[in-house]
């Protein structure tokens, strides 16, 4: 296949799901909102943080308020990753690769592209905000669900699930760090119960209180969410998870070339020294260097397939 | 010929209906108006998402944007179509032996039969492919037959699109959307099926590879990027074949063959189905700013390394100013006389002709030689004075720019109106398809109408709509 189409649909994909975690991180953010007890809308300052988009964020305004933050992320052209920018890039890498999709995914895109984007012709009210990430969730889902229902297993399909997963590992590892910059400046409330609300609203957001429950019934706090989150091999949104589909799907990519990939090999390093020790080392480590050297682990490997797939050249 | 009612390709000249149209007329008679009212919508609905559209040059905002469709089928009889389809066989003949021949010995100017100048100094006219043997003898793989009615009997062509004919998706979608709507038309009228034309596109093409190509031939479409009119048409056809689509900056000369940059490296390209013009496909051997091209595709191609569909050079036969001596080209290479007609054409080069034509204006179609998308022309009998006197001056400064024809009273198809069915005028586009196996026309082709009651301008740039078209089986 072209390098420019490997290119389009490992965009596509990152997009689809920035979107989506887009959408949930703020939805962490409103319910974080309204589980807390003193005033201030701090918390929307380190959910800008976390989706990386406070520096451009401060550019355009002077103060962090909750509508004006959820406007940047939900509908901000300005910002490459708001909600409506991405779902706008990946209708754009769509139409590029257009030949590479089957008509039931392209026509999902389109669906979702037009949906949402009637929606957030507006600003939106904090009464229809529930409606509206509802409706990014489930337009990307069923991109999603159309992907697996009709595409072929083929290399295609490989580069829409390295761009699935690089992504969602970046974006599982910075919803996280929310919990690191909302919580740090109340050590006091480590272990309360507010701070057990809080840390649920990070399984909420990554759909997973289900899961956790099952794997853990009833009790477990930080450290076993924070393991779940990190280590854990069978929930679908978790950094080993979404690693591990990096290597099998670079690993079907790499048949039939000669030698090492370098992607490959950058990916088996990252599963070494990150994702094979237990989550005591890494607190011992502090959560939020992890999280941070992970995040740039991920960009270099992002980098490195551009160049081993030729996205570009 | 203006005092003749215009034919009516449902009610004919005299309110009957035709027979074409009778298991239509039937079912129409029995279906609620304001349920096709709501189906004229979801048409609407499913092009949208099907993401249908064209791009407005130079407009960022809204740059997408629907043809209108009409969901009335035009509908022709199956013993109307074969002897179309028979003149349309014989011209596309004639155009292939004359860019063989205009590239080669110039018989057709040794006869007499063809002023020289016509070929020299015609810009459509490529040097670069005199002596040039294309791979399967064939210059135009796809063709595009523009061709209006007068009557029952009376076809003639507007022009033959030779270059990179557009509107075969919409053909496809329309069919596939009716389908989709109206099942049950289908099931009483019988309608000839055009779903094969993709295939029959990648067969065609592939039949026409290098004589070097070993194995399956890796076919490519090449377009000029997300951002051209007709992208999604691109798109759509190298889905539908099942072929890679390319811009100019995935390919580059590799070893004398022309390649694609795979996710593995370069990949030789057998037949390239470009839908870049000639001017822009390679800047090393024509515009040098072309950035939409492969630099080197000319040598390789000229060295028998790549076909390319259609063959650089084709825009000549397609020219205005060809046009008029068409019935003579078609005569000197088929020797038959011709089957399909032209539309009288004075050339304002002529002298005598340009004397007629600023005499007659007022009921004259003048058009530019090079023009093309109903742009650039003046439609005598709805023209204002204003207008007139201004391409008057137009004429006097460049006659060698234009052509002038007759108005023909073309004929209408009805379309659903607000009030019902109302007539509109419409034109043809069947799509012929050439290799060295044979002269493929897929049953039908793209109906453009005047969506604007009395308008004679089908063209989408200008408030133009399609309809589906129908070929009966016999």
């Amino acid at each position: 296949m072209l390098g420019k189409t490997a290119g389009g649909l490992f965009w596509m994909y990152r997009y689809l799901e920035r979107a989506e975690n887009t959408a949930r991180l703020i939805e962490a953010g409103q319910r974080i909102a309204l589980t807390r007890l003193e005033a201030g809308d701090t918390e929307w300052t380190s959910i800008l943080q976390a989706s990386g988009v406070k520096t451009a964020f401060d550019q355009e305004y002077d103060a962090v308020t909750r509508d004006a933050a959820v406007d940047w992320m939900l509908r901000a052209r300005a910002n490459p990753s708001s909600v409506l920018s991405c779902i706008e890039s990946a209708r754009h890498n769509a139409r590029l690769v257009r030949t590479a999709l089957t008509g039931e995914v392209w026509g999902a895109t389109n669906a979702a592209y037009m949906k949402i984007r009637e929606m957030l012709a507006r600003k939106v009210s904090e009464r229809d905000l529930p409606e509206v990430l509802r409706e990014v969730r489930q337009h990307t889902s069923l991109v999603r669900g159309m992907t697996h229902g009709t595409m072929l297993r083929n290399e295609i399909f490989d580069f829409v699930r390295l761009g699935t997963f690089l992504e969602r590992a970046d974006n599982t590892a910075r919803i996280l760090d929310v919990k690191y910059y909302v919580l740090l400046p109340s050590v006091s409330a480590v272990g309360t119960s507010l701070d057990n609300v809080q840390w649920e609203t990070i399984l909420r957001a990554v759909s997973a209180r289900g899961g956790f429950r099952m794997e853990y019934g009833t009790g477990g706090g930080p450290a076993e969410i924070t393991e779940f989150l990190v280590l854990n091999k069978r929930m679908p949104r978790s950094l080993a998870f979404c690693v591990g589909k990096l290597r099998s799907n670079l690993s079907y990519l790499h048949r039939g070339v000669q030698g090492q990939l370098p992607s490959m090999a950058m990916v088996d390093q990252l599963e070494q020294r990150y994702l094979s020790h237990d989550i005591a080392s890494v607190f011992e480590r502090g959560l939020h260097e992890y999280i941070e050297e992970i995040l740039g682990q991920l960009g270099q490997i992002a980098r490195q397939v551009e160049i081993d797939f030729r996205f570009y050249e | 010929m203006s005092d003749k009612p215009v034919f009516d390709e449902m009610w004919g000249q005299d309110e009957t209906l035709r027979d074409p149209y009778k298991g239509f007329h039937d079912w129409f008679a029995e279906e609620d108006i304001s349920r096709l009212r709501a189906k004229q919508r979801e048409a609407e609905e499913i092009f949208r998402l099907t993401g249908i559209t064209f791009n407005v040059y130079g407009r960022a905002e809204a740059e997408e944007r629907l043809i209108p469709f009409d969901i009335i089928p035009r509908i022709i009889s199956g013993q109307e179509w074969s002897k179309l389809s028979r003149g349309i066989e014989q011209r596309v003949r004639a155009i292939n032996a004359f860019l063989h021949d205009i590239y080669h010995n110039r018989e057709i100017v040794k006869a007499g039969r063809l002023p020289e100048e016509m070929i020299a100094g015609n810009e459509a006219y490529l040097p670069q492919m005199i002596g040039v043997q294309p791979p399967g003898g064939v210059y135009t793989h796809i063709v595009g037959i523009d061709l209006v009615r007068t009557g029952p009997g009376e076809f003639f062509v507007l022009e033959d699109n030779a270059r990179t004919p557009s509107g075969v998706s919409y053909m496809l979608e329309n069919r596939e959307t009716m389908l989709q709507m109206f099942p049950e038309l289908f099931s009483r009228n019988r309608v000839r099926s055009v779903q094969n034309y993709p295939l029959d596109l990648r067969r065609s093409l592939a039949a026409c590879a290098p004589s070097g190509t070993s194995g399956k031939p890796v076919v490519a479409v090449l377009t000029p990027g997300i951002y051209n009119s007709a992208y999604y048409e691109h798109a759509f056809l190298a889905d539908q074949m099942g072929v890679e689509l390319v811009e100019g900056h995935d390919l580059r000369v590799v070893d004398g063959r022309v390649a694609m940059r795979t996710t593995r490296g370069y990949t030789p390209v057998d037949v390239l189905y470009r839908r870049v013009d000639d001017d822009f496909l390679d800047p090393l051997n024509f515009n040098p700013d072309s950035a939409l091209g492969v630099p080197g595709i000319m040598d390789v191609y000229r060295a028998g390394g790549i076909t390319i569909a259609n063959a650089p050079g084709t825009g000549i036969s397609d020219d205005k100013a060809i046009y008029s001596y068409m019935p003579d080209i078609v005569e000197f290479y088929t020797g038959e006389r011709p089957l399909l007609q032209n539309v009288p054409t004075w050339r304002c080069s002529n002298p005598d002709d340009l004397a007629y034509v600023r005499d007659n204006l007022p009921d004259l179609v003048v058009k530019e030689v090079h023009g093309s998308g109903g742009y650039g022309m003046l439609i005598g009998p709805t023209a204002s004075k204003k207008e007139i006197a201004a391409f008057r001056a137009k004429l006097k400064a460049r006659p060698g720019n234009y052509i002038a024809q007759p108005t023909l009273s073309l004929s209408t198809v009805p379309i659903f109106a607000r009030s019902g069915l109302s007539p509109r005028h419409v034109d043809l586009r069947p799509y012929v398809l050439v290799s060295p196996d044979g002269i493929k026309i897929t049953p039908g082709g793209l109906t453009r109408v005047a969506l604007k009651k009395g308008s004679l301008v089908v063209n989408s740039s200008q408030g133009g709509g399609t309809k589906d078209t129908w070929v009966l089986e016999e």
